[in-house]
């Protein structure tokens, strides 16, 4: 806080030079100089660096095209508005964060950051972790995830098995949040069962491979109170193709890959 | 929880059904004596507060959301007293979470129809009285009590509750919200609760939450508030 304190006196001293020199009056040079080296030590990333910004990534179906397990209005509805307030407002903390004045304030700013961070990755990875009931990515998992399906038999012994224990976790989230099925960290590493509040992502070593959002606005205008329902309807629509994908690479190549989708263009 | 249920024996589940259970309860002893939470009437009509908050949502928050924490308590209540029974105290006390859950989400909607009433009888306006002067002695005015409840509210990141509370010690009087269910508890005495979870609105104002936010003051029952804050 002092350092902080010390280059903003610092830099009222540069504008007061400046000044002082255009209206003649003799200044030392070295004054306005040293100040600047001072303010760029104090400031690594100075705020006039562009900010990373991100955009809504388009469906990679239609609207419709989850029906009946997920109606249309509400994937208009999660789409177009929630997933877009979480990018708007990520967006919005980030340049925030970018332009603080210090640490504190930048701080102060993480749990938004985490938030609507969080909020974007999540959806960003549960559109394309979902796919059209009548699909082969859907309606396969045997054939459109085979590495996948063998580590699934090995952990829960079968498809059936895990879609009881991940609807089971889904069902006892108290509140909002996601289910996920993770590859853990170890090579080779085996699958789990995890579950997230609010829009905490899977940001560690575990690998997101399908992700369910269990928050009230992805299910209440269909479904309404009957969460269990909607979970029941899910499993008609997952994407085993991509989850496959997700489980035969690198957590890196994956968000990389998931990145290119999220990211606004310079 | 189904399961739970069918190891009691059914002259239990019978008795533990009927809201006087003393006499069949007598019968097994008292470790049996069990008051259940059941589901509180609504002091008005489901269509009540409309415009402000459809009969649909009040149907359905009331009928269903409301009831499945009621059997949620009871049923991890009863748990903990088979577990007890049984010398289990891991299960026992594996139950903490669910009592919690179910049980704040029984006391704050509970909590919450009463403080609404409809905009045609004694919800909206502004307090009066004692209270009238806390909310102006600790917020400055109504209007900036009004602001920041709605900037609480908004600020919630997923679901939860907005609570204005009176400390106990102090008698001061301010803002706190909660996650989830996390019932008001301790030195904190809640005097008037929004539940800003989804439930509470989609079917009426969908993502656009801060219209929600905005008509609720249409149905706030001052005089239930005013009440708690005299006690
Ligand atoms: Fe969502
Ligand atoms: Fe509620």
């Amino acid at each position: 806080m002092t350092d902080v304190a010390a280059s903003s006196t610092a830099g009222a001293g540069a504008g007061a030079s400046a000044s002082a020199s255009a209206s003649g009056t003799q200044v030392v040079p070295n004054d306005f100089q040293t100040n600047i080296q001072y303010a760029e030590m104090e400031y690594p990333n100075p705020p006039k660096m562009a900010v990373q910004q991100y955009s809504l990534p388009p469906l990679p179906y239609a609207y419709n095209a989850l029906e009946p397990a997920i109606s249309e209005a509400i994937m208009a509805l999660h789409h177009d508005s929630h997933h877009q307030a979480y990018v708007t407002n990520l967006n919005k903390a980030l340049a925030s964060y970018a332009g603080a004045a210090n640490i504190a304030d930048q701080i102060a700013l993480l749990p938004c950051i985490r938030f609507n961070g969080g909020g974007h990755i999540n959806h960003a990875l549960f559109w394309r972790n979902l796919a059209p009931p009548s699909s082969e990515d859907a309606q396969n998992p045997e054939a459109s995830a085979p590495n996948l399906a063998a580590a699934v038999r090995a952990t829960f012994g079968s498809f059936d098995a895990l879609i009881d224990r991940f609807s089971a976790a889904l069902n006892g989230v108290q509140g909002s949040g996601w289910g996920w099925l993770v590859r853990t960290a170890v090579p080779q590493g085996g699958l789990r069962i995890i579950t997230t509040k609010d829009q905490d992502p899977v940001v560690g070593e575990e690998v997101p491979l399908i992700g369910v959002d269990v928050w009230e606005h992805a299910y209440y205008l269909q479904y309404m109170n009957a969460r269990p329902q909607y979970i029941d309807a899910v499993w008609t629509v997952i994407n085993w193709t991509e989850a496959e994908m997700r489980y035969n690479h690198g957590r890196d190549s994956i968000f990389d890959e998931l990145l290119a989708h999220m990211e606004a263009d310079p | 929880m189904a399961s739970t249920l069918l190891r009691t024996t059914p002259a239990i589940r019978a008795a533990l059904r009927t809201p006087a259970a003393k006499p069949a309860a007598a019968l097994f002893g008292t470790s049996f004596v069990r008051s259940k939470a059941t589901l509180p009437d609504l002091p008005y009509d489901y269509s009540a507060l409309e415009p402000y908050i459809s009969g649909k949502i009040m149907e359905l928050h009331h009928s269903k959301h409301h009831q499945t924490y009621v059997n949620g308590l009871n049923t991890a209540l009863e748990t903990v007293e088979e577990a007890k029974e049984k010398g289990d105290f891991t299960k026992a006390a594996a139950q903490a979470p669910l009592i919690n859950f179910h049980g704040g989400g029984h006391l704050n909607h509970s909590l919450f129809w009463e403080n609404l009433a409809p905009a045609s009888k004694e919800g909206g306006g502004e307090p009066s009285g004692s209270l009238a002067d806390a909310i102006k002695r600790d917020f400055g005015s109504f209007d900036t009590f009004r602001k920041q409840t709605n900037t609480a509210l908004a600020g919630i990141q997923g679901s939860g509750w907005a609570w204005l509370v009176q400390d106990k010690t102090s008698g001061t009087i301010g803002l706190v919200t909660r996650a989830n269910q996390d019932p008001v508890t301790g030195n904190l005495q809640p005097l008037l609760g929004i539940d800003a979870w989804e439930h509470a609105y989609y079917l009426q104002y969908e993502n656009r939450k801060a219209e929600y936010f905005e008509a609720i003051w249409n149905v706030i029952n001052w005089k239930t508030v005013a009440s708690r804050f005299e006690k």
